[in-house]
């Protein structure tokens, strides 16, 4: 059976129908055409599917579209403004935090969530709210440098 | 790695929700934050006829602590547990329960269900002597943890039943709690794991000493350690004969990730350190190292 459901996806609404059993890494990329968002392992180890879900990050392999019909989900595509990248994609650019790119959507979700809630974080806070991505290529030390100085920027700009 | 094909009810009240739980029975399984549940499907370890989300259902997702405990509703995630409920070792154990973008969505409840052995809180329910709230079609039943824990992967929870709620007691006064374990990476499931509380008198004397621990067994192993203490002050305590009264009460199994004989040397080991811990929190900070370490 298929469901029909409406997703605010990067603040459009879109309607899409789905069977109940796609994930919603699946409906975004298959779906929607949105490919930004990665998908490595499919059981939440990775970290690379991460979204924002009403600003929350969560994994979209572990969730069903269904289940957050009616909800905002925000990609990798809705982090820039209107006037360019963000300050945490643009620190990632800076710091060379980001080598191939496959783990880079789920870092710049998580990290655009882990700021908004703490906007000065500690090199152990920085570790601990990243420690559910992996990254097969940085070896993760300018990832770290990247987070701080998106904060800097983020500082500066408002 | 795609789920199986399963009918999805999305109900927006508890009654509807166990009016489809009583009619689809043994096809059918609750789907709450999916943490574990949607990674089984994805590896096809699981495959319900029926999944009957509770997401909408949001009168589940709360969090009511008072003074002699905390009830956590079914839809509570690990992460507002871990901002609310204000009960210090439910906060240390979820610290350790998977990633913080896990525990946006996890639910406390959907972990005890789970019942994995390796899991942190059915160990904090277990020490606490909590209880769970089951609700089906015709009425209500509260189990408690000790019969709640069945066996690796299995709860009481029967066919056409919710777990509506679950029961953490508070702590009586001059006690501290601890959780400790080791595992292969932060976020990882434990090699094994051990949650200690121990309540001082006046004097700072062991009154009651209690561990649970994962990864050691079927189910959380709970030993009283309190006649090992004697009363005595922490620094005093034949530490060595405590830690092997929890290793026999434990029957750890090897696999990949460790042997059991090494699982066995962590629970020792890892007993004695959180109590330690949680004797020192309950010594507070007037107790100037009561452990004498
Ligand atoms: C990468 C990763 C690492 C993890 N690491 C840890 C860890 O270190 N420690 C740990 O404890 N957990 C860990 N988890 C699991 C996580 O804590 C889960 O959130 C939790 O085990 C299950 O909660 P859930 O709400 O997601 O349940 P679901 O996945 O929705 O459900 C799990 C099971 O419980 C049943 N169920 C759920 N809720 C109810 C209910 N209210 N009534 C009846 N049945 C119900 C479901 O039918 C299913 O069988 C990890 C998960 C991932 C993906
Ligand atoms: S693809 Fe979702 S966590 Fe790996
Ligand atoms: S940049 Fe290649 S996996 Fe992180």
């Amino acid at each position: 059976m298929e469901h029909e459901i409406t997703l605010v996806v990067n603040g459009a609404a879109r309607r899409v129908r789905v069977p109940g059993r796609r994930l919603l890494s699946d409906c975004l990329r298959h779906d929607l055409g949105l490919t930004g968002t990665h998908v490595g392992c499919e059981h939440g180890v990775c970290g690379c599917c991460t979204v924002l879900l009403d600003g929350e990050p969560v994994r979209s392999c572990l969730t069903f579209a269904v289940t957050v019909d009616g909800h905002e989900i925000t990609t990798v595509e809705g982090l820039a403004g209107p006037d360019g990248m963000s300050a945490v994609q643009r620190a990632f650019a800076e710091c060379h935090g980001l080598q191939c790119g496959f783990c880079t959507p789920g870092f710049l979700c998580t990290v655009t969530a882990l700021l908004r809630d703490n906007p000065a974080p500690t090199d152990e806070e920085v570790v601990e709210g990243i420690s559910g991505n992996l990254c097969r290529c940085t070896g993760y030390q300018n990832i770290v440098k990247a987070v701080h100085r998106a904060a800097e920027l983020i500082a500066e700009e408002t | 790695m795609k789920p199986p094909p399963f009918e999805h009810h999305a109900p927006r009240e508890l009654g509807e929700a166990l009016d489809v739980l009583a009619e689809v029975g043994p096809r059918g399984k609750v789907l709450a934050g999916g943490q574990s549940l949607i990674p089984m499907l994805n590896m096809r370890l699981a495959a319900p006829e029926h999944l009957v989300d509770i997401n909408r259902i949001a009168s589940l997702a709360t969090v009511e602590p008072s003074t002699e405990g905390v009830t956590v509703g079914a839809l509570a995630r690990h992460s507002q547990v871990e901002r609310l409920a204000g009960h210090p070792l439910l906060r240390q154990a979820l610290r350790l329960v998977a990633h913080p973008v896990i525990r946006n969505r996890g639910t406390v409840v959907g972990s005890l269900v789970h019942a994995d052995p390796a899991a942190e809180l059915p160990a904090v329910l277990a020490l606490l002597g909590g209880s769970v709230r089951l609700a089906r079609l015709e009425g209500l039943r509260e189990v408690g943890a000790a019969e709640f824990f069945v066996g690796p992967m299995e709860s009481a929870v029967q066919p056409g039943e919710l777990a509506v709620s679950a029961y953490f007691p508070s702590l009586p006064p001059r006690s501290g709690t601890a959780f400790r374990e080791v595992a292969r990476r932060h976020g990882d499931y434990a090699l094994a794991g051990v949650c200690a509380v121990v309540t001082l008198d006046d004097d700072l004397h062991i009154t009651a000493a209690r561990v649970a621990c994962v990864s050691v067994g079927p189910v959380p192993v709970v030993v009283d350690v309190g006649g090992l203490c004697e009363r005595r002050p922490a620094s005093t305590v034949d530490w060595a004969a405590v830690a092997r009264a929890v290793r026999e009460e434990t029957e750890p199994e090897g696999d990949i990730h460790a042997s059991a004989a090494y699982r066995l040397q962590l629970v020792g080991v890892l007993a004695e350190q959180a109590l330690k811990d949680a004797a020192r929190e309950a010594a507070g900070p007037w107790g100037s190292d009561p452990v004498g370490t």
